[in-house]
């Protein structure tokens, strides 16, 4: 288990790693990215148990993540790097030929860590569930965490499986959706606006909590409060609010940075805003 | 000649169901999930059965797919079940991104695909599954011919570790082949050997051949007569040296002729060894509702459409 402060230093590496690589290679989604680097580090350092090392596809008898926005891949490497499943070199590698780190999520290069691919949005939900239902049937009674996109929800085939899994009682499931009223042509209260999450799963019959996913502190406490909530005989929802960019100023708050890079000035100021490193890959 | 008496008709989806029913006693880790059709796909013996491991989906065949890539991510081999049109066009970013990109062991079980679906008309119709899921890397294709074979088919595939499209259809229809066959995935089955021409044809249309055949050979030809029930990967050496004897080919099967079978067919031989072919397959339409052998004779996938495929073929050597 990690201090508090661990693991805010934690957060400042991931940080620097997002937008270095995003960075190198010109390409990439800083914005979500950043926006989630807290939830990650904690999900990763002090609620999952799992073995990275070998790694096992089939997870039994661990805890298993699956990333459904899998545009921010950038954050969800450097958080698998820093728990011990590759190592932070291979970063240097992020959307280059021959890399196991693609652009988006997959599993066909091997890159340990990583169980579907993920990138055409609303389909990771369903595949949480499928991971979830095949525990209860191995008697494996570790959880399945999943996260979504806001903006992702459009999708219709997540209302499939949040109408599946409440229905069904899938209580070994944690959902998080990323909170940070943004997609790509602006935000989600001008889109498709829908910010009644609360009311909408729970009339799907799941539990749901409200977290501050930019608060290390708040995200342990969340993440904590609902594996309480699991095992109840209803899936969990944590509707987490974040900032999109969160700890490099001039990123956050906007959709701009949801898929542009960073230059040379820029990044320099991203990381001049998150001097804490544990030694950049 | 073959033998075309006909002793028993049966459906080729009740091949299916026997065959799930029998890997769930022997397999364990088999499970099932099917989009509000249990009755339809004859899953209902594994249902009863096996109730833990089988999952209702309703109808929900996008949610259907992403479970069952979880189930196998998990360890399981989920076997899904709906109808052809349901379990592939539908679907098909589903399985493209969670199923044979993500490399998942899910056996993808279609009912009532083709014209033989009769009735119900062309929104059911789907003329176009084969070439969908035999453009997806990763991905098995296998479409048999008869009850025996789709119940040996449905066992075969839970060995093969990967995704699997397991076509098959509604109609009763003759069943000719052993009861025990041992089925073995891509290897072509060649049903009589000939040297004048050589008809290949998968599904349904394996009977259509046979019937051919012996209108064929009772006029004096020599024909050679493959059953392709594996489009992808396909048995290229079977195909090959046959071509290499007889220098021309029919293809027969209830599929568009655009991306099914004759297009596999072709592409091998011009990329090989050049021959002539004739396709008999549906030409660019949809079909429409009517009774299963009423519409193969309007949409030119009778046996009569064969023999003079065949008869054309030969003139073009």
């Amino acid at each position: 288990m990690k201090t508090a402060q661990e693991l805010r230093d934690i957060v400042s590496q991931v940080r620097r790693d997002i937008v270095r690589m995003v960075h190198a290679v010109q390409s990439g989604h800083p914005g979500g990215s950043l926006g989630c680097a807290e939830y990650f580090t904690v999900l990763y350092h002090n609620i999952m148990e799992y073995t990275p090392v070998p790694f096992s596809m089939e997870g039994k008898d661990e805890d298993v993540f699956i990333l459904s926005n899998g545009h921010i891949s950038p954050v969800f490497y450097s958080t698998l790097a820093h728990a011990g499943y590759f190592d932070k070199s291979e970063l240097a590698t992020f959307r280059k030929l021959d890399s196991r780190l693609q652009g988006h999520p997959a599993t066909e290069e091997g890159l340990p860590g990583i169980r579907i691919a993920s990138g055409s949005l609303g389909q990771g939900l369903s595949v949480a569930v499928g991971i979830a239902q095949s525990k209860k049937l191995n008697n494996d009674n570790r959880h399945v965490f999943v996260l979504m996109g806001d903006g992702e929800l459009q999708e219709g085939q997540n209302w499939e499986a949040i109408m599946y899994a409440g229905h069904n009682g899938v209580d070994n499931l944690i959902a998080t959706v990323d909170f940070n009223k943004q997609q790509i042509d602006g935000s989600t209260t001008d889109i498709m606006g829908f910010h009644e999450l609360r009311d909408k799963f729970e009339a799907f019959g799941w539990e749901v909590l409200d977290m501050n996913g930019n608060d290390v502190e708040a995200v342990e406490a969340g993440l904590n409060a609902a594996k309480a909530a699991s095992g109840k005989g209803k899936p969990v929802l944590i509707v987490m609010s974040t900032e999109m960019g969160n700890g490099v100023d001039f990123m956050m708050g906007s959709h701009e940075w949801h898929g542009i890079a960073p230059n040379d000035e820029q990044l320099q100021r991203a990381l001049d805003q998150n001097m804490v490193t544990l030694g950049d890959y | 000649m073959v033998n075309t008496e006909v002793l028993e008709k049966k459906d080729t989806r009740s091949g299916f169901g026997a065959g799930l029913l029998e890997l769930g006693k022997t397999n364990p880790e088999v499970v099932a999930l099917c989009a509000d059709l249990t009755g339809s796909l004859k899953m209902d013996a594994f249902q009863k059965e096996f109730p833990n491991r089988f999952f209702q989906a309703g109808i929900a065949e996008a949610n259907m797919i992403g479970m069952a890539a979880g189930l196998a991510t998990g360890g399981k081999i989920p076997f899904t079940g709906t109808f052809a049109n349901f379990s592939t066009g539908r679907v098909y970013d589903q399985i493209r991104q969670s199923v044979a990109y993500s490399e998942k062991n899910v056996k993808i079980c279609a009912s009532h695909a083709g014209l033989t679906l009769g009735e119900d008309g062309a929104t059911h119709q789907i003329l176009e599954d084969i070439g969908l899921m035999k453009m997806l890397p990763n991905m098995v294709v296998i479409n048999p011919c008869d009850y025996n074979q789709t119940k040996a088919a449905t066992i075969a595939i839970a060995d093969h570790h990967g995704p699997v499209y397991l076509r098959f259809g509604r109609p009763k229809w003759p069943v000719f082949t052993a009861p025990d066959q041992k089925f073995e995935i891509g290897k072509a089955w060649t049903i009589q050997e000939g040297t004048d021409v050589t008809i290949v044809a998968t599904g349904h249309m394996v009977w259509k051949a046979m019937e051919a055949t012996n209108i064929l050979e009772q006029q004096g030809l020599s024909v050679e007569l493959i059953n392709i029930h594996t489009i992808k990967p396909l048995d290229d050496a079977a195909i090959l040296k046959s071509a290499a004897k007889t220098r021309c080919v029919v293809t027969a099967e209830e599929h568009q002729m655009h991306g099914g079978l004759g297009d596999s067919i072709c592409q091998l031989l011009a990329r090989n060894n050049p021959n002539p072919v004739e396709m008999v397959a549906v030409n660019d339409s949809f079909g429409e509702s009517g009774k299963p052998e009423q519409l193969l004779e309007k949409y030119g996938l009778g046996t009569d459409n064969i023999v003079n495929a065949v008869k054309k073929v030969i003139t073009r050597k």
